[in-house]
């Protein structure tokens, strides 16, 4: 039988009093629980106090407002998936969502709950550093913002200090953009083996040149506006004008394949480049061995989740 | 130390002092008595401990019994009304779907909660809607089948009367 140690428990019924019970030493927030009761059976996580915040209405909001999505740290993962404005701007949160625990758990488990356990084979973490997004983070004195690609130190550590709570996660939309969400599991409702999500800006290119393959190095795609033969515009792919790529327990930093991202701004948004983007990502993470599979062949799931989140990004981009 | 929690399970109010880090399916079945929910992994992987809280199924093992103070439960017991068994539960009569039974409680919860939101799901939309729950005797073909009979026969015309009309 698994019970957690003994606890004290506290409800909040406003950010102002949850800030107030959080000041206490030991104390943790307790959202859904989904992580953190069944960590604290284990004596993984042995808080004093349990500030309850599931009666906060003001943090459980999914709203477009102006160039912002915004999403309240208390939004239920079913209510990401079933948000519609949310899988319009970016149906990358949707691939994610379907593919997060089990339904059930979906209705309890949060957005901000996810963040903050940090765990390194947890999906939103990586959804939301490819897609940049700020969180907004509540404390004493005041409020500030850390970037999503910052929010995470390590495993099960982030950027929130002792007494502070995450309100929000903000993301930027832009016009122009597509993102998808790729992942391999073992089985339903697992974690992932490895996982991938790709977020891509394009520019419909005009005049855009391409090298012709006898002058290619290293089998990488030329970038777009390199010297070479002019392909006609009506055959030119759009160019890159960002990316994000967000990797899922293979042991990339923040979750992030920067290399890979790098890479690819300036080029040709066709399968040629997303290939050797994934590569790049597969180069540059850190998988560990473990139950889910040997490290080559998380590597060559990195490769190939890259490449096919990036074309499914790509083929979702409405100008 | 003892916190109060105050709940209405299946429409009647209960309320008892308990340990703040009391599960809520041991609140369920060792404080009320009420043992249809059964306990299960105890790491939120089998399903058999789902009820619901207010509106919407949750694993017991892994929500606090404080957590659901106020609030209102409703369990395996509850599905019954007037003495008649739910759509669901016939199902599972009609169709063979439990074995050992262990799983029946939490697979019942979910699946009414599947038919009040989508009262006519296909084959991919039940075992998505189970995907969280496990059969260790591996009937989910029966499980399955279950569910389709309990969307096929809805709650209107009473389940009693029901009984046999199907096999």
């Amino acid at each position: 039988m698994q019970v957690p140690s003994h606890v004290e428990y506290e409800r909040a019924t406003s950010v102002e009093h949850a800030l107030s019970l959080l000041s206490r030493p030991e104390t943790r927030v307790l959202a859904g629980g989904h992580s953190l009761i069944p960590m604290m059976k284990l004596r993984l996580a042995q808080p004093e106090v349990l500030v309850d915040i599931n009666g906060l209405a003001e943090l459980a909001f999914i709203a477009l407002d102006g160039d912002q999505l915004r999403i309240g740290a208390l939004a239920r993962h079913a209510d990401l998936l079933s948000s519609a404005v949310a899988g319009e701007c970016f149906p990358i949160f949707h691939d994610a969502e379907r593919e997060v625990a089990d339904p059930i758990v979906r209705l309890w488990g949060t957005v901000g709950g996810s963040l903050c356990q940090a765990d390194p084979s947890e999906d939103l973490s990586a959804v939301f550093a490819a897609v940049r997004a700020t969180a907004v983070i509540r404390g004493g004195d005041g409020e500030r913002t850390v970037p999503v690609r910052e929010f995470h130190l390590g495993p099960y550590e982030t950027a929130i200090r002792p007494g502070e709570l995450l309100a929000e996660i903000r993301v930027p939309v832009r016009p122009g953009t597509g993102s998808a969400y790729q992942k391999v599991a073992r089985r339903a409702g697992d974690w992932p083996v490895a996982a991938a999500g790709a977020v891509l800006r394009l520019t419909p290119a005009r005049g855009v040149r391409r090298g012709p393959r006898g002058v290619r190095r290293g089998g990488q795609p030329p970038r777009a506006g390199g010297s070479g033969g002019v392909v006609p515009p009506e055959t030119t792919p759009p160019v890159i004008e960002s990316a994000g790529i967000g990797l899922t327990a293979v042991g990339a930093e923040h979750f992030v394949a920067a290399e890979a991202e790098d890479f690819l701004v300036g080029r040709v948004a066709d399968h040629e480049s997303f290939a050797a983007a994934g590569a790049i990502a597969a180069e540059h993470c850190h998988p560990a061995a473990d139950q889910r599979g040997p490290e080559d062949f998380k590597r060559h799931l990195v490769v190939e989740l890259t490449a096919r989140a990036l074309r499914r990004a790509a083929a979702r981009v409405i100008p | 130390m003892t916190i109060r929690v105050a709940v209405i399970v299946n429409g009647t109010e209960y309320a008892r002092d308990v340990e703040p880090r009391l599960l809520l399916i041991h609140f369920i079945r060792d404080e009320l008595g009420l043992t249809g929910s059964h306990w299960g992994c105890d790491t939120s992987n089998c399903g058999s401990c789902v009820v619901w809280l207010d509106a919407k199924p949750v694993k017991s093992c892994t929500l606090l019994a404080a957590m659901a103070d106020g609030h209102a439960v409703r369990t395996v017991e509850g599905l019954e009304q007037d003495g008649r068994l739910d759509p669901v539960q016939q199902g599972f009569i009609e169709c063979h779907g439990l074995q050992c039974g262990f799983c029946t409680p939490g697979m019942m919860m979910t699946a009414r909660w599947l038919l009040d939101h989508h009262p006519d799901p296909d084959e991919a939309q039940i075992r998505e809607a189970i995907s969280g729950q496990v059969c260790r005797c591996t009937g989910y073909e029966n499980i399955v089948r279950s569910i389709r009979w309990a969307a096929e026969h809805p709650r209107s015309g009473g389940a009693g009367e029901r009984a046999g009309d199907t096999a």
